[in-house]
């Protein structure tokens, strides 16, 4: 049998997407009516007046809609998606605003005319009268609470979370030596190339609705707008056709603009289409990352971390509809694979007068690996300690699996992790970067008089979070191999994979295989893509179904062959006797037995119809406890996530004249279990390291004392470019899972999660300035440089 | 970011491209190449109610080199003016800058003449008009006029266009004998609009600098000229290669000259640092370039 799980095979999407084969959101509904929004160039305000006068001529024009128009649930709060007991003042916005905004860019009406220029026209054209409220902008004044985002909460804070274990105090003060020192992260954004978009039909014959969205959960936007439009589930078809990029924004749902879309549809019994534009995007989607942290340390004299004392202030915007994750994900994944004697981590989830803040690629953990990682190079700097020893000294050991953190995960269970090996993972990433030459490296460098510097940070992450995910696999006719999963794809690579794994179970050439995600059509029970998820969730799944399906085929082709199921093998899909491949049938054959039929219409179904002589005449033709058709559903819900780990570890040069950061060179080494396809896994560290590089040098919401948003472009907004990302070298350590069949862990974030971490590791020890704010910019170097009052030990060089 | 409806107008000779623009006076705009001013309209942050497109316009898509000067037409694409080794061997500050004028993409499209009659603080070509003590020529349908770089930036996004009019074309003048140039800049991201960015140009006559120069993007309303002769007197060129020449003392002099702004991407105070940097570097640069023994080489890039 040919070994196809685990190969390094081709993408097999990559044709049609690279060669403009691709059907994205915009590609579809080509004479549909498009919709604007009036948004609020206000950060907060209340809306006095809608005057749509002046744009009732604009010839196109559909109709303009505002909150006053909505009604049932469509006219409540949006759902706060995830609750949480420490929850206790969340907030949602109504889908248009109802008579105030908190955030630029809230949605204050719709307009829906013949195509977007007109309907841009049309949003020109209306006049909204603002009473301007004082806006919240910024951690800090949120926490000073002299004003309120919502003026039903006195402090602006909706959530305040507490991860404990051990005794932190007692620990602290036991300590022989203890750091104090604050840090602050900058927002960020998940920033796919393409943002959101919907395309909604009505089929008024029907009481039917079939929506397109650019999703990261085709599911769960179907049961919100059944939901929310008092329609039947089974009355709403919701399909992600493919999608340019996700990274979490688009996990989020519903929208506004995925109810309000179909909605409009539904009224005016025409199609409605709304594609995001990208100043929409950056005002009105979501964002991530911005964090202060207050951290303290305490830790003996040879660098073992015996307690660590953090609080944090979390930046989650106007509004709380994704709920608090992301603080959880930083209080939990904080830890990383250490193991300090006592833990505590205090979080207050703050509203602030800005866009939201919900899950983007990492979701919480970049940040908690800057707190963590940052602690070690403090404890490794005030003890002269090489800062790969410090943390060799905290690793979690290999016979200490599973170990339990002692903490509460994002999905409500213990924080236990299943497996790994860090010291090894240590011993490769400094093999691989040369940290243990690096002063001979940084000597050549300083004699040429260039300015070098190595960083490392450490990290562990939770993937494959449940509670569940389904596959369907079946075998047509004609051999075919169909593979379903209701999760959906922004570029992932699922085709090839689920693909693989599918082709290994079963037995039949991969190109046989063809998957489907996202779909409601195809599969109507799914979660969604996020948190590293899918391979795990979805492929278990999918390779449960398989070997379903498999079992089958084996059960049915023995009848057939006369012979015992465990005499037969499946061997590119053909089932034969094993050692004699004269006594053979093909898969296809199977299939078609598989399914008596009264109707003889073509070959293959002339071969299975009721007269078809059956080897017994006793039984029925299909058996009591059997089913027609050569197929399978299965699901696959883990006790708990799986935990991934890696290592990365970085050398910049800064030039000192102009105090830019130059990375020449970025290694990882990374662990994700069992890996289906290594190179679907490097491109996905690929791009999580470029967006790490971003979130370290470039990227900032830079939001004015009046909440608006400066740099809401994708010229002012520095995304790297290619030309900004370094070569990057990778190695991989396999630790498989013991809690799924597959062995496999997630891959989808791990890239990006330590580079901050890792570059500001690297930037210090290259100048000796303390970095405690990311992303450090040459300018911020510059003036950092210029005032620096703390310079670290390393500042002498 | 869809554009407010305009009227579209797609000339075919340059008179006629002059009397739609005559014609339609405050409310016209011409097309170029677009780069700058395609995402404007899309952003509604402009809203003429015509565009006079002269992609179609005879004539004007030409780079002409002679022996002492480069004049680039109208519709001549960047990467035109950049890849033409004739206006490279006459002023090789058109290349030096150009390389570092956005992205190939975007200089396959853009016009430099478009660009500088954008008149952006932060656009590299802006500088080497300045620099070269070049002219651009504005006509109408009453004539035409030629104007001097120091007269043609009026402010930022504002040059001395009146309505019905358009730039023709641009000349950058040859330096004089025996100088060498360099252009140079900081940017966040690889062809990036620069934080700071330096044009500079440094003549050695018999075996002495005699004579240096340096116009500043990003730092002013306008492209900045300063002359730093003064500071670099006594650099003298032996075996090739210029020494003696405080290049620092010319930094620091150029640093009086100017007084940045703050915004997004940089405090004030970095920017006036990267003048100083980048001052030195860029004189030292042009210097080497301009020193006898140096021989030009006429590379084709991209």
């Amino acid at each position: 049998m040919t070994q196809i799980f685990g190969e390094p095979i081709t993408r097999r999407e990559d044709a049609r997407l690279t060669t403009g084969r691709g059907r994205f959101l915009d590609d579809l509904g080509r004479h549909a009516l498009a919709a604007a929004f009036v948004r609020s160039p206000h950060a907060h305000a209340r809306v006095r007046e809608i005057d749509v006068t002046a744009a009732l001529d604009v010839e196109g024009l559909i109709g303009i809609y505002t909150y006053d128009d909505l009604d049932g649930p469509l006219a409540e709060p949006l759902p706060l998606l995830i609750p949480h007991p420490t929850l206790t003042a969340g907030r949602t916005a109504y889908p248009l605003a109802n008579g105030i905004v908190r955030h630029v860019g809230e949605p204050i009406a719709m307009v829906v005319g013949t195509d977007r220029y007109v309907a841009e026209d049309v949003a020109g054209l209306i006049e909204v009268t603002y009473e301007p409220l004082p806006p919240v902008v910024g951690l800090t004044a949120s926490r000073d609470g002299d004003l309120l985002v919502h003026d039903d909460l006195p402090d602006n804070v909706a959530a305040h979370l507490m991860q404990q274990t051990g005794d932190v105090d007692a620990e602290l003060a036991a300590a022989p030596n203890t750091v104090t020192f604050t840090q602050t992260i900058e927002r960020s954004a998940s920033m796919p190339l393409e943002g959101r978009g919907v395309y909604a039909r009505w089929d008024a014959q029907d009481d039917s609705l079939r929506v397109y969205s650019s999703t990261q959960t085709s599911t769960s936007v179907r049961a919100a707008i059944a939901a929310k439009l008092e329609l039947s589930p089974g009355k709403v078809e919701v399909i992600a056709p493919d999608v340019g990029g996700g990274f979490g924004v688009k996990i989020v749902h519903p929208w506004p603009e995925e109810l309000l879309i179909p909605w409009a549809a539904r009224l005016l019994d025409r199609e409605v289409k709304w594609v995001e534009d990208r100043r929409e995007h950056f005002i009105s989607s979501a964002h991530e990352r911005g964090q202060i942290q207050d951290i303290t340390a305490g830790y003996d004299d040879e660098g073992r971390l015996l307690a660590l004392d953090v609080r944090i202030w979390h930046d989650h915007g106007a509004y709380t509809p994704y709920g608090i994750i992301v603080p959880i994900i930083t209080s939990t994944q904080l830890l990383g694979p250490y193991k300090p004697r006592a833990y505590r981590c205090a979080i207050d989830s703050m509203y602030t007068n800005t866009v939201i803040v919900t899950p983007y690629r990492g979701a919480g953990r970049p940040q908690g690996c800057f707190a963590m990682e940052r602690t070690m190079d403090r404890i490794a700097d005030a003890l002269g300690l090489d800062r790969a020893v410090v943390r060799e000294r905290n690793l979690i050991q290999p016979d200490e699996f599973p170990y339990d953190q002692g903490l509460t995960f994002q999905d409500g269970r213990p924080l236990i992790y299943d497996s790994g090996d860090y010291p090894e993972s240590l011993r490769m990433i400094r093999e691989l970067v040369g940290w243990d030459d690096f002063e001979t490296v940084r000597s050549q460098a300083a004699a040429e008089g260039r300015t070098v510097g190595i960083g490392m940070a450490c990290y562990v992450e939770g993937t494959g979070v449940g509670p569940y995910e389904g596959g369907h696999v079946q075998v047509e006719n004609s051999g075919r191999v169909l593979v379903s999963t209701g999760l959906t794809s922004q570029g992932q690579g699922h085709e090839t994979v689920f693909a693989q794994i599918v082709a290994q179970e079963l037995g039949v050439p991969l190109d046989d295989v063809v998957v489907t995600t996202g779909d409601t059509r195809r599969f109507g029970y799914a979660v969604g893509t996020f948190a590293s998820r899918a391979a795990v969730m979805s492929g278990n799944a999918v390779a449960l179904a398989a070997r379903n399906v498999r079992a089958k085929a084996l059960r049915i082709a023995a009848d057939a062959l006369e012979c015992s199921v465990d005499d037969l093998d499946i061997i590119d899909g053909v089932v034969q006797v094993k050692g004699d491949p004269s006594a053979a049938m093909a898969l296809s054959t199977v299939a078609v037995l598989s399914n008596p039929l009264r109707y003889a219409f073509d070959n293959a179904a002339r071969a299975a119809t009721q007269f078809a002589p059956r080897a017994d005449p006793l039984r029925a033709p299909v058996d009591e406890d059997d089913e027609p058709g050569l197929e399978n559903r299965d699901y696959y819900s883990p006790i708990r996530s799986t935990f991934a780990s890696g290592m990365h570890s970085a050398v910049v040069e800064i030039d000192r004249d102009t105090c830019e950061t130059k990375i020449l060179r970025y290694a990882v080494v990374h662990d994700c279990g069992n890996l289906i396809n290594p190179m679907i896994v490097e491109g996905q560290i690929h791009g999580g390291v470029a967006q790490g590089v971003g979130g370290a040098l470039y990227e900032v919401m830079h939001y004015d004392e009046h909440g608006q948003l400066l740099n809401a472009s994708f010229m002012d907004f520095l995304m790297p470019y290619a030309t900004e990302i370094p070569h990057i070298e990778t190695a991989h350590l396999q630790t498989p899972s013991p809690l799924n069949p597959l062995g496999i862990k997630g891959a989808g974030e791990a890239g990006v999660i330590p580079g901050s971490a890792c570059l500001a590791s690297a930037i210090e020890d290259a100048l000796g300035v303390r970095i405690s704010a990311m992303p450090v910019s040459p300018s911020d170097l510059f003036e950092l440089l210029a005032t620096d009052p703390e310079r670290t030990r390393r500042g002498s060089r | 970011m869809k554009p407010p409806a305009f009227t579209y107008h797609a000339p075919e000779s340059l008179d006629e491209a002059l009397g739609v623009l005559a014609e339609v006076g405050e409310d016209g705009k011409v097309l170029a190449g677009g780069q700058s001013l395609v995402p404007i309209l899309n952003m509604r942050l402009a809203a003429p109610a015509h565009l006079v497109d002269i992609n179609r316009v005879a004539g004007l898509s030409t780079v002409d080199t002679n022996d002492t000067s480069v004049t680039v037409g109208a519709t001549a694409r960047h990467t035109d003016v950049e890849l033409d080794d004739a206006a490279y061997g006459v002023q090789p500050l058109l290349r030096q800058a150009l390389r570092l004028v956005a992205h190939p993409v975007i200089r396959n499209r853009g016009t430099t003449v478009g660009s500088l009659a954008h008149a952006d603080p932060a656009g590299e070509m802006t500088a080497v008009l300045a620099l070269t003590r070049g002219s651009v020529r504005i006509t109408s349908g009453s004539g035409s006029r030629n104007v001097d770089a120091t007269d043609f930036f009026v402010g930022p996004l504002e040059c001395c266009l009146r309505a019905g009019e358009m730039v023709e074309s641009a000349t950058f003048p040859a330096f004089p004998a025996g100088t060498g140039s360099a252009f140079i800049e900081v940017a966040r991201r690889h062809g990036d609009y620069a934080l700071c960015g330096v044009a500079a140009a440094v003549t050695v006559l018999d075996g002495a600098v005699s004579a240096a120069r340096a116009a500043y993007i990003s730092v002013g309303p306008t492209p900045l000229l300063v002359d730093l002769t003064d500071a670099v007197a006594g650099g003298a060129v032996s075996g090739g290669a210029v020494s003696g020449a405080d290049w620092a003392a010319a930094g620091r002099l150029a640093q009086s000259q100017v007084s940045p702004e703050a915004d997004i991407h940089s405090t004030a105070s970095y920017r006036r640092h990267l003048v100083g940097v980048l001052t030195a570097r860029a004189l030292a640069e042009a210097a080497a370039a301009a020193a006898p023994t140096h021989s030009l080489p006429l590379r084709r890039s991209g």
